[in-house]
């Protein structure tokens, strides 16, 4: 015992001596976080738009005003001619444009019908989709809103409700992922790195020739990276409740206990890889490409697994992370119990020990 | 015998490193492996210290075999690689300090028996151990390697990279280390440190070319060797090669090393031959035999 715990003390003394390090442990979680949080959303918001009103009467007014006064446009600028629309989206500032027909309020008083025209700028794609839901939904609305005066004879209306994330906010979305990106980046890369850089200096060569058994070895070098994957964990819970608002409706304690789970099994790889790799470099490079990318591509953080073809979706399941997501996701945002993720757990508890059988397995008691 | 090794070999991908090696060291003996880089002696020492396993042959240190009882080697053996491998990033004291802890002991325990050697480097315990000198980074690197009190010393190439002062002080220490009863097995690529071991095993290409006491070893050379000096040693060298009688010619320090076919030499002539081929201020003498000349001698 006293050997491990001496392990443990030099280990410590590797993590917080080396600066790299420390920067990855404790820097990267909240840059990523943040960066994730504020920056890259696919919410829009104060999109900057024309307006094109060859009627200008009081209803295309209205809504004119209507649109400028929501938060997710801003009205930047009239445009008098055909020409100047061409001309707006080339400059790149102004990513829509809505064409009032002559007469708009005329027809639509005599004729009941009248058109408006949306023009959006679809150098990204998503965006401009956006654009077009929330104008449409705008105008929509407007239409709704005059209906209500004039009885129409048939009618549908759809009442939508929208459960767990009810204001669509994307950063609800992005802190599972983050989360999860960060605690196997942290857990897995991290100790394959420390492990192989013992191989490398030829310190691994002093350690076999002594009495320190090598799960004491792997033990003492996992314990610290469990230590800080926890605070790290805690670091991003904490910052997506008081920064992001982000509910955690389950309880506090399984997401705890899921997240150590996770945690063991990133470390678990983390051990794997370093038994296979007898450089630094190569651990760091196996760690970025065999885990990360699929991490963040192929687990669900980004890209719908359903959307995905028929092989991706099949190869998605053996990656830990998707099942991680799930699990997280279904505790914050829907608040259930173990008894509804017990399944996605078991995975989770089955791959960490496949995993560490692996690294026993191969793990070198001697050097070739 | 405290250690013993019969008809080791191992072979890696493309190299033989070692080919059917035997030799024997006994209880408190100093013993040393000497012979130039890529001859096989970390490779021995690995097989030793059970890092490696023999392709033939059966070895044991201690009393144990190396593959079966690698467990117990592991605990009553001191290993000191080629390569300084102590963490860097840690002080001269916190090396100390773990690798005591990782063999279950305590500096206290063991200090008289580092106390020659930790003393020189106390001064700077605070001192990361990546900033230590070569010399310096050796003498930690044995106190880590002594704070079990091992049976056996296994030393690689202890004094490579090290200052000549250091080198000496370093030898002073193993021989008191012997007295105090271990086992100390070293290799070195420098003849001149083969004198002050016990016994020696001269080794080359994976080959053991011969066991013995350096006295013996060198006392059992042919012919007298001549130290032969003139004002331009290039010349010299090509000149003594075309000499009709010579057996061998090297270079040796600020003299050439040279061994005739015949029994005695005859200086006048060998001196008439020189000035002829444009040599000046030329000096032939006798000289004593060295490790390095039974060396270039077996190794031919």
């Amino acid at each position: 015992m006293k050997r491990f715990i001496g392990f443990i003390k030099k280990e410590f003394y590797h993590i917080f001596r080396d600066k790299r390090s420390l920067f990855i442990l404790f820097g990267m979680p909240i840059a990523q976080v943040m960066l994730f949080g504020f920056a890259i959303t696919n919410e829009i918001n104060n999109v900057d738009i024309a307006f094109f009103d060859k009627s200008k009467d009081a209803t295309t007014q209205e809504i004119i005003n209507k649109i400028s006064a929501s938060k997710y446009f801003t009205n930047k600028q009239m445009i008098s001619n055909d020409a100047e629309i061409e001309s707006v989206f080339k400059k790149g500032n102004i990513k829509a444009v809505l064409v009032f027909d002559r007469d708009f309020s005329e027809k639509l008083t005599k004729e009941n019908k009248t058109s408006v025209q949306i023009i959006t700028d679809a150098t990204d794609p998503n965006t401009a989709n956006t654009i077009n839901n929330y104008l449409s939904s705008i105008l929509q609305n407007y239409q709704q809103v005059i209906n209500k005066q004039m009885k129409v004879p048939f009618q549908i209306n759809p009442e939508t409700r929208l459960v767990y994330n009810p204001e669509l906010k994307s950063v609800f979305t992005f802190v599972p992922g983050v989360m999860t990106v960060i605690l196997m980046l942290v857990s897995a890369m991290m100790t394959s790195i420390s492990i192989t850089r013992e191989k490398e200096l030829g310190t691994m060569e002093i350690l076999l020739v002594s009495p320190i058994k090598p799960f004491q070895v792997i033990l003492g070098k996992v314990f610290p990276y469990i230590f800080l994957s926890v605070i790290n964990a805690v670091v991003i819970v904490l910052l997506s409740i008081f920064i992001f608002k982000m509910p955690v409706e389950g309880s506090l304690f399984l997401l705890g206990f899921e997240s150590v789970l996770f945690i063991i099994n990133a470390l678990s790889l983390g051990i794997l890889i370093s038994t296979v790799s007898s450089t630094q470099q190569t651990a760091m490079m196996i760690s970025l490409m065999g885990l990360m990318l699929p991490v963040i591509l192929l687990s669900g953080f980004i890209f719908p697994i359903a959307s995905m073809p028929l092989p991706l979706q099949i190869i998605s399941n053996i990656i830990p992370a998707k099942w991680f997501i799930i699990i997280i996701k279904a505790i914050m945002l829907k608040g259930v119990g173990l008894t509804f993720i017990w399944k996605e757990t078991l995975i989770l508890v089955a791959m960490t020990l496949f995993f560490i059988a692996i690294s026993i397995k191969k793990y070198k008691i001697r050097l070739e | 015998m405290s250690i013993s090794v019969k008809n080791i070999s191992k072979s890696f991908k493309t190299v033989n490193a070692v080919k059917d090696v035997s030799f024997e060291v006994k209880e408190g003996e100093l013993f040393g492996l000497i012979g130039p880089d890529g001859a096989g002696k970390t490779t021995i020492f690995r097989i030793l210290t059970t890092l490696l396993f023999a392709d033939k042959g059966t070895a044991t240190v201690a009393g144990f075999d190396v593959i079966e009882d690698y467990k117990e080697i592991r605990n009553n053996v001191g290993y000191m690689p080629g390569r300084f491998s102590l963490y860097q990033d840690l002080t001269v004291e916190e090396n100390l300090t773990f690798f005591a802890t990782i063999f279950g002991t305590t500096i206290e325990e063991n200090y008289d028996l580092i106390k020659d050697i930790y003393v020189q480097i106390e001064p700077f315990k605070k001192r990361r151990a990546g900033q230590l000198s070569g010399g310096m980074k050796q003498k930690l690197a044995l106190s880590c390697a002594l704070i079990h009190k091992p049976k056996v010393l296994f030393l690689d190439e202890p004094t490579t990279g090290v200052d000549p002062v250091s080198r000496k002080e370093f030898w002073e220490m193993l021989k008191r280390l012997q007295q105090k009863g271990i086992t100390i097995l070293v290799s070195t690529p420098y003849m001149d440190e083969a004198a002050l071991c016990d016994r020696i095993a001269l080794i080359q290409d994976g080959k053991i070319l011969q066991i013995d006491d350096p006295q013996e070893i060198v006392k059992h050379f042919p012919t007298t060797i001549y130290d032969i000096k003139a004002d331009n040693i290039y010349k010299l060298l090509l000149a003594l090669k075309e000499y009709k009688h010579s057996y061998s010619v090297y270079p040796f320090g600020e003299f050439v090393h040279y061994t005739d076919k015949r029994d005695a030499i005859d200086t006048k002539e060998l001196t008439l031959f020189l000035k002829d081929k444009g040599l000046n201020n030329i000096i032939i003498q006798p000289t004593e035999t060295t490790i390095e000349d039974t060396f270039m001698e077996l190794a031919k």
